[in-house]
């Protein structure tokens, strides 16, 4: 639990450095601190430790649902199929709701990621890199219909917005939907047995007596949700469920249920310190967080990759 | 001749071939035998220069096989390791064809296509030289390798469990064309399983046990029940069915 | 002989395309008319072959049929090297460059960049090409990032410029590129023409070609420093383009059913030319669209790819 400690100790560190790091100056700026905390830096905060956690336990679910550490729910084509479906309602009902939309972009997620998962089961398993390429290419399609799409109606601008995931959009009113990430998480916590055996693959998993179709299916709805609410809210941010949880099965072994805390901490606490740096390198302007962590990520994950592999302990 | 002088190898930390010497006087058929892990496939790489020892060297008709360059190493010997794997889709004359490479480097002249058809012919494989190999069945497929590495005409062909999962008819099929061919001229060195097999058609062994060789020589005055014992850990009998040598486990 | 007339028809085809193209609802003024089409023709021409080609070559290099030196990072490679010149010389100083000295530059970069890296990569994983492979993946998603991540630190105008680069369009082609481009195309082709009986022998797999007495070490970087050259003539002509390599190369695999690459080189250059000619004149001149092609080719490519992957028996 010491380790748990020392995550919690440095999330709390992030989030002052969070509160107190912006293009305003909290102590000597213009405008009175307790609002920019409230309406600006304190939901900012909260948004980036919310998005982070919801992709680093999707990401998860992910691997474990398609038994391949290397996929995540950026190569599932889930945010590109969001996006496709919040392209269709802003086409189609330009005055719906936020929620409506939400929805709306939650269904289409969801089918592109089922339409993943069908299509998985058609790649050999022979090649573990096959299943993210395949991935890497569905995702391009998707994306390149919903460009074309975006192309052809002036909605290009909208995309791009949805493409890149950063926070300095983000406001009081603005980012709460992203609180439905908790009650998943939370939902996940609960389910993380079933999980566990869905990575054992099909046959195993009915073999111990699991709904493996049920247990799939609300896996992939957990999945699909987040990613929508996270694409909605601020946008895709790539490599955070491919990154995290395999950094933390290197550390801890695969233990989910154990796991899944200190998953989402990570996840909360990498994705913050990337929307602080971003706003840091190039003060005042910003770094969206999403481009900071790919770069991060991708280097992380190539140390991963090419590290020669080492035992863990339990 | 192949000459090799205290080869070692270490992987991880651990010996895979530990000062290993032998020699090997040309033609004939010699099996490489010994348990699983004993280093016998890092030892026929070794041979073949594809994998470097740490210390040691090996000589091929009096060449360094770890100094030379791959065109002339490839005039020395052919080498067939385990599962070749998949051919772009190529017909059994093209495959087989490849093994006149070393000698043409890619402009192949009128005595390179009569060697492979000699190769097709010695193999019986001229009535699928037409056919792609990837159509083959498993052993056809194993016949169409050996016919390439016999093709490339070099005084040494190293074949790394060549019969792996082949049924008895084809796996004798290719025993008998090696032993054939390596009276006829080149030495055939491999690796073999079928403890059996090797029994009847070798005429040398070189017995393996954790990267060092427990014994080598003629086959018929090194392999003893006695020896087999010792190298496998586990009882075993050298019998004869027929006037046939064959290897129990008893 | 076979394998030969159907590469004879697939230039036929490609000269058929290049007619339709340059003549279908030609009005006065000719010439005029007939200059503007002839130099986006050449642009379409020199992009298809060298996407072609390269894909050819390199998926032979690596030995798997599905990928494309776009897929393992090799045009984020230029977009990215190009980002970091507009940062060393600002936009202004690039600017003032005459654009030819700066391609030849970029694409001698790319060629050290690509064998530096890659080469790096192949030599230390050659056993192990899963990981290879998805580490040129990354790879390439890195520096797509880094590069992104430096466009940012640029001023406002400097990123128009590289912006320019990174994503594909073939509306904005720079005319005095083409006759440099066309020599450094000539040139690839040749000496992937050269290499191809090695190339034949190293589709075989690493191992098998090494026992062959192929030297394949350096057959891989010879044949990588020719990619490179490729990938920079298409992606400075019009951007990043991942997939339209790999349509072609397919293509001319099924279409010609041959192994050798003397052959198959020529078709794939010739089909991803066709491709692109054919394709624009579809869009420009029927549909009316201007700016489609690019996007529709990736969307093909990728359900190529798909529908390779799928095919392939498991085993």
């Amino acid at each position: 639990m010491r380790a748990g400690a020392g995550i919690a100790a440095g999330l709390v560190l992030l989030a002052a450095l969070s509160l107190a790091i912006g293009a305003t100056n909290l102590w000597s700026g213009p405008l009175d601190s307790g609002m920019v905390l409230a309406v600006s830096r304190i939901p900012r905060t909260l948004a980036a430790m919310l998005a982070g956690a919801g992709l680093a336990l999707a990401g998860v679910v992910v691997q474990q649902s398609v038994q391949n550490r290397l996929v995540e729910p950026g190569l599932t084509g889930t945010p590109e199929a969001a996006m496709l479906g919040l392209l269709a309602v802003t086409l189609l009902a330009p005055g719906a709701p936020l929620l409506a939309k939400m929805g709306v972009a939650a269904l289409t997620a969801l089918l592109g990621t089922a339409g993943f998962f069908a299509l998985s089961r058609h790649v050999p398993r022979r090649d573990p890199m096959l299943l993210p390429l395949v991935g890497l290419i569905y995702a391009g399609i998707l994306g390149s219909i919903a460009l074309g799409a975006a192309w052809a109606t002036d909605l290009v601008q909208y995309l791009w917005s949805w493409q890149s995931g950063e926070f300095s959009g983000v406001l009081r009113g603005r980012y709460e939907l992203l609180w439905l990430v908790a009650g998943m998480a939370l939902l996940l916590y609960l389910l993380a047995d079933r999980i566990t055996l869905l990575g054992l693959g099909e046959d195993y998993a009915r073999s111990l007596g699991l709904n493996y179709r049920q247990t799939l299916l609300m896996g992939l709805g957990i999945v699909a949700l987040t990613t929508a609410v996270i694409v909605v809210s601020v946008g895709a941010m790539p490599f955070v469920g491919l990154v995290v949880p395999n950094l933390v099965s290197r550390w801890r072994g695969d233990n989910l249920r154990r796991n899944l805390p200190l998953v989402a901490a990570a996840g909360a606490g990498f994705v913050l310190a990337a929307d602080v740096l971003g706003r840091l390198l190039r003060w005042p302007y910003e770094i969206p967080a999403a481009m900071v962590f790919a770069v991060f990520g991708a280097g992380l994950f190539l140390w991963l990759l090419n590290r020669p592999r080492v035992r863990h302990e339990g | 001749m192949i000459e090799v002088e205290s080869l070692s190898l270490h992987r991880a930390g651990l010996p895979v071939l530990a000062d290993v010497s032998l020699r090997l006087p040309n033609g004939g058929v010699t099996a490489i035998i010994g348990p699983n892990g004993a280093g016998k496939s890092t030892l026929l790489h070794c041979l073949a220069g594809l994998i470097a020892p740490q210390s040691g060297r090996v000589r091929v008709e009096g060449v360094d096989i770890h100094r030379v360059r791959e065109a002339e190493r490839a005039l020395l010997l052919s080498l067939l390791t385990q599962n070749p794997g998949a051919v772009p889709r190529l017909s059994v004359r093209d495959l087989v064809g490849f093994g006149r490479w070393p000698h043409h480097r890619g402009r192949p002249g009128p005595t390179d296509h009569a060697l492979v058809e000699a190769a097709l012919e010695r193999f019986d494989l001229l009535p699928l030289a037409g056919r792609e190999v990837e159509a083959l069945s498993g052993g056809q497929r194993q016949r169409v390798f050996v016919a390439m590495a016999f093709a490339q005409a070099t005084p040494w062909m190293l074949l790394d469990e060549p019969l792996s999962a082949l049924d008895p008819k084809f796996a004798r099929d290719i025993m008998e064309r090696l032993r054939d061919v390596a009276t006829a001229g080149p030495g055939v060195v491999l690796v073999l399983h079928d403890l059996s097999v090797a029994a009847r058609y070798a005429d040398r062994c070189i017995c393996m046990k954790q990267g060092k060789i427990l014994a080598a020589g003629a086959w018929q005055s090194t392999v003893t029940s006695d020896l087999l014992t010792r190298l496998y850990d586990t009882p075993m009998r050298l019998a004869e069915v027929d006037g046939q040598p064959v290897v129990l486990s008893a | 002989m076979r394998a030969e007339r159907r590469l004879g028809a697939l230039a036929a085809l490609l000269v058929l395309s290049v007619g339709f193209y340059l003549l279908w609802n030609l009005r006065a003024p000719f010439g005029f008319i007939l200059g503007l089409r002839a130099e986006r023709l050449v642009a379409l021409v020199l992009v298809g072959a060298a996407s072609g080609a390269a894909t050819m070559v390199f998926q032979t290099l690596i030995g798997n049929r599905l990928l494309t030196p776009g897929i393992v990072g090799f045009d984020a490679l230029y977009v990215f090297l190009q980002t970091l010149l507009v940062m060393l010389l600002g936009g202004a100083g690039l600017a003032q460059l005459p654009s030819p000295l700066l391609f030849l530059g970029e694409t001698a970069c790319l060629m050290g960049a690509a064998l530096a890296l890659f080469g790096l990569l192949l030599r230390r994983g050659a056993g192990d090409l899963i990981r290879l492979v998805l580490t040129g993946v990354i790879l390439g998603v890195l520096l797509r990032g880094l590069a992104g991540f430096a466009q940012r630190l640029l001023e406002p105008s400097e990123f128009a410029v590289v912006q320019q680069a990174s994503v594909a369009s073939f509306n904005a082609v720079d005319g005095t590129l083409l006759p440099f481009a066309a020599v450094a195309l000539l040139l690839a082709l040749a000496g992937a023409l050269w290499l191809a009986p090695a190339l034949d022998l190293a589709a075989l797999g690493r191992i098998p070609a090494r026992t062959l007495g192929l030297g394949h070490d350096r057959l891989v970087m010879q044949g990588l420093a020719l990619v490179a050259a490729l990938v920079a003539v298409s992606t400075a002509l019009v951007g990043p383009m991942a997939f339209l390599g790999l349509l072609a190369a397919s293509l001319a695999q099924q279409l010609v059913t041959s192994h050798r690459h003397v052959l198959l080189i020529p078709a794939a250059a010739v089909l991803g030319a066709a491709i692109l000619v054919l394709g624009q004149f579809v869009f420009e001149r029927l549909l009316g669209l201007q700016s489609a092609l690019a996007i529709v080719v990736e969307f093909a490519g990728g359900l190529v790819f798909l529908a390779l992957v799928l095919k392939r028996r498991p085993r």
